[in-house]
């Protein structure tokens, strides 16, 4: 059996603490050691997008992330959006254009997006398209999850 | 998932001597985007799993007089966004930035892509175009295998236990040279290539003075077509040659069928796809 590592990372601006054994996935501890459960698993095998978090910045799928691979490391997850309690831009963008449903994708999309707009402000219906492949969304069709970003990126902040 | 013991080596000897030291049940991690998937569906059952990304030698990214050195596990989103890469090597960001989606390309590397040996791997015919080497250490010291050479089946690599493939390098790009990766797929993203097809030329005036073709997802490993390129050497950068040249690749592979598209679909695309791609190489040789 292979021990437990103590891993910190900083999770949302805040340094953390956790343990976990070496085949726990970053989704599996943030989820349930971490308690932050808006993170959602749904394929598990990195095809679906819904489990997105920042690391250092860049959209990663936390199911296929090691959470031993993260010491040091600083994620962003959907806990973190929100200000005080606040919507942030994009997720009032999401909710306007209703751009959800079922919402298990949404998490996923915003952490993406949120990413999307920081490398490129203003981007255009295709570079959005291209840049959200890696969701999915079952139940939108898109369109709406498009208007929601071109909406974010007008307001010019994420 | 299985239970395993986890290693991050900061140097490329230790990363060897784990290796060699676990005799062919440790793997090695780069961007996890395969391995942890197998790992997960038991296809691949280690007892070890190497995080190598701490090595310097596999993050270089290097250009110099000599050519390129690009470390195993380079990111593609790294890969797709370098600038000197996107002027010389452009099939090489061709390929980077169609490998799955943003999330994959900030973790996947074409070291790790090509230790895969999948028959349609999207970075494979672009390493094999632009002539890249891969550079292998282990127990017995370093050796260099030219990329086309590098997987030997499906699934199955020259890498003996204890090896570890360190980087790839590449020639210097000639004046006058230029290079394409495209592949089909019936989605616009997301999906993996029903074809690929790289490809680098090099003009000398409007005679192609040469070429590198490589064929993805027609054979069991990607091929370097020989055929297509003394197809190409010589000739005048016209769409007759590129047709001439797509016929000879739809004469030399021996694709299957699968729920990807019949063999006699791929064979037709192949043609189509070296037309394409040989138009838009000369192109970039061109400009």
């Amino acid at each position: 059996m292979s021990s437990k590592r103590i891993v910190t990372c900083t999770v949302n601006g805040r340094e953390e603490s956790f343990l976990c054994k070496p085949q726990q996935t970053l989704l599996e501890v943030l989820r349930d050691e971490l308690d932050l459960t808006g993170t959602k698993e749904g394929c598990s095998n990195g095809n679906c997008g819904a489990c997105t978090v920042l690391m250092d910045g860049k959209p990663v799928v936390s199911c296929l992330v090691l959470a031993v691979e993260c010491e040091g490391v600083e994620l962003e997850t959907i806990e973190g959006v929100a200000d005080h309690g606040h919507l942030a831009p994009v997720q009032q963008a999401f909710l306007e254009n209703a751009a959800l449903q079922c919402g298990i994708c949404t998490p996923g999309f915003i952490m993406s997006t949120k990413a999307l707009l920081r490398e490129n402000p203003n981007p255009s219906e295709q570079e959005i398209r291209f840049y959200l492949a890696g969701n999915l969304c079952r139940c939108t069709g898109y369109d709406k999850i498009i208007r929601a970003v071109q909406d974010t990126a007008d307001h010019k902040i994420a | 998932m299985r239970d395993f013991e986890f290693e991050a080596p900061a140097t490329l000897d230790a990363a060897v001597a784990l290796l060699a030291e676990h005799n062919g049940t440790a793997r090695p991690l780069a961007g996890g985007t395969d391995l942890i998937d197998h790992i997960r569906t038991e296809r691949l059952t280690p007892d070890v799993v190497i995080d190598i990304k701490k090595i310097p030698e596999l993050n270089i990214l290097e250009h110099s007089a000599d050519g390129l050195r690009l470390g195993a596990a380079v990111s593609c989103s790294r890969i797709a966004t370098d600038e000197t890469i996107r002027q010389q090597y452009s099939a090489l960001a061709d390929s980077a930035s169609i490998i799955g989606g943003i999330q994959i390309q900030n973790r996947a590397s074409m070291g790790g892509n090509l230790c895969n040996a999948g028959p349609a791997a999207d970075s494979t015919p672009s390493l094999i175009a632009l002539g890249a080497n891969c550079v292998i250490a282990g127990p017995n010291g370093r050796r260099e295998v030219p990329v086309e050479s590098f997987c030997v089946t499906k699934g199955q690599t020259v890498l003996e236990r204890g090896e570890l493939l360190v980087e790839f390098k590449f020639p210097a790009r000639p004046s006058g040279s230029g290079s394409h990766y495209r592949r089909f797929i019936p989605r616009n993203e997301m999906d993996i290539a029903v074809v690929g097809v790289g490809a680098s030329v090099t003009l000398d005036g409007d005679t192609i003075s040469d070429a590198r073709v490589s064929l993805g997802a027609v054979a069991i490993t990607p091929l370097l077509a020989h055929e297509v390129n003394d197809a190409l050497i010589g000739k005048p950068a016209t769409d007759e040659t590129y047709k001439a040249s797509g016929e000879v690749a739809r004469s030399i592979i021996n694709p299957i069928t699968d729920m990807r598209g019949t063999r006699e679909f791929r064979i037709h695309v192949t043609g189509v796809l070296v037309e394409r791609v040989l138009r838009e190489a000369v192109a970039r040789a061109k400009s």
